[in-house]
């Protein structure tokens, strides 16, 4: 049996839930695919405020905006929300099959959303696959979503905006950050979050990488080595740091696996982490009805993610003919609110991927 | 601990070694290094090491990182196990 509908989203985090959201609003009926046990994606273990303006919670806790936006899917009668949902492939035929709870489901639904998020770039270095080494969003999951400490005492490598939050909140659960170094000759994320960690003793060393984890049977300390300008190891600058945990911290890349199987055009672009789908101003790939928004169109902050759901939200439902009118104006409001986010020196490195993508000339194919 | 002995594929249990073994016996692609090795073709789905593999052909072959030839995807983006399917072939949710 093969269920249709209208507008399927694919991934339940701040994108899709905004993109199901402004879509129902409209009018349209919308299902989200959700892949773990809780709708809301990495919302649920933000505990730090976010930034920005009041039109993206800025103030707010991540987990608090994630509840909110949970709670007004779940009065919201146009959409059902399916949970422990992977959506395993999008065919030919624009039939979308889920692994939903044991089962497997086929759906045929008239657009879809594909807002799959991201996955943690990993390192290469001897001794990575010692039990101790992490993602920073594994670790922060044991700690904020699972209530486990992760660790003693941890060696966080790299000085962006997650690792430096991450640090801190594991302070917060009592454990020891012996260090976060990071690769770049200057810290990558906000100085407030950095200084934060600092006043509190711990040292941010920049030029710096892993180059060896080492322990019997599970990590037991790393050595690090400083970086000369051409980002090779400086011999004789190793220093042996003894800790349980290493935290990685090195990037997200767009999870776009999705966007490959259903041939969407894609770009390898830098500024946006990876490979993205070419995507146009309403957030369409280049598969007509298929969309994306939010990390796996490019890493940014969640802030940005839930402006690009509203945008693809609103697209596909003006599209499938919803409130015209309504949809122009919703749609003039989050490409100006997208602007205003992605002003300013924080936003050149996206501004300079968007750029990129606007130079790629996506050929549209039907679905 | 030499660098060659560093896990790629954690999946399959792939080291450098190995995937680089795999390159200079003539491999230029993600592609043609899964059907060697089997890198990639584990319970991440090449997830991990994808991009480390790429890496490698790219200073192995001298090419920008974003030139390199990226894998053909095809669903199921996870491992299903076959009882789900044959479940669903009885209750009709697979095509014959």
């Amino acid at each position: 049996m093969i269920k249709e509908v209208e507008i399927l989203v694919i991934g339940g985090g701040p994108a899709g839930l905004c993109a199901a959201r402004s879509a129902s609003k409209l009018g349209a009926h919308v299902m989200v695919c959700e892949r773990d046990y809780v709708p809301g994606g990495q919302l649920v273990k933000q505990t730090h405020k976010f930034f920005g303006s009041e039109k993206q919670y800025a103030g707010d806790r991540g987990i608090q905006i994630g509840k909110m936006l949970i709670d007004e899917i779940a009065a919201d009668p146009n959409i059902e929300i399916l949970t422990e949902a992977t959506v395993l492939g999008i065919y030919e035929d624009g039939v979308v099959t889920v692994l939903y709870q044991n089962q497997h489901l086929k759906i045929h639904p008239k657009k879809i959303i594909i807002t799959t998020g991201a996955a943690e770039k990993f390192l290469s270095f001897p001794g990575n696959d010692l039990p101790g080494i992490y993602g920073a969003g594994a670790v922060q999951t044991l700690m904020n979503v699972a209530g486990v400490k992760p660790a003693e005492r941890v060696v966080m490598v790299g000085a962006g905006n997650i690792g430096l939050i991450v640090s801190y909140q594991l302070m917060q659960a009592g454990v020891e950050v012996a260090g976060v170094i990071e690769a770049a000759p200057k810290i990558g994320g906000y100085l407030v979050h950095a200084s934060k960690i600092r006043r509190a003793g711990v040292p941010i060393r920049t030029s710096y990488t892993v180059k060896e984890a080492f322990g019997t049977d599970c990590l037991e300390g790393v050595v690090i080595c400083r970086l000369d300008e051409k980002w090779q190891m400086i011999p004789g600058t190793e220093e042996t740091i003894p800790c349980d945990t290493l935290c990685l911290a090195v990037g997200l890349t767009p999870l776009a696996e999705l966007c490959w199987q259903a041939g969407c055009q894609m770009a390898f672009i830098r500024e946006l982490s990876g490979h993205v789908p070419i995507l146009d101003e309403n957030l369409e790939t280049t598969v007509s009805g298929i969309y994306a928004a939010g990390d796996v169109a490019g890493i940014e902050e969640a802030s940005a993610a839930m402006v690009e759901g509203r945008l693809a939200g609103c697209s596909a439902a003006a599209s499938l003919g919803y409130s015209p009118q309504e949809a122009k104006i919703m749609l003039q409001a989050a490409r100006e609110e997208l602007n205003e986010l992605r002003s300013g020196p924080t936003g050149s490195k996206i501004r300079a991927g968007l750029q990129k993508m606007s130079e790629k000339k996506g050929v549209k194919t039907a679905c | 601990m030499s660098e060659n002995a560093t896990i790629l594929c954690r999946c399959e249990d792939l080291t450098r070694e190995q995937i680089l073994e795999c390159i200079e016996g003539g491999c230029h692609t993600i592609d043609e290094i899964k059907r060697v090795t089997r890198a990639g073709m584990g319970p991440c789905q090449g997830r991990t090491c994808r991009m480390l593999i790429a890496q490698e052909l790219s200073n192995y072959y001298h090419i920008p990182l974003e030139d390199v030839l990226m894998p053909t995807f095809r669903p199921p983006t996870k491992p299903v196990t076959m009882g789900i399917l044959a479940d669903a072939y009885e209750e009709g949710g697979c095509e014959k």
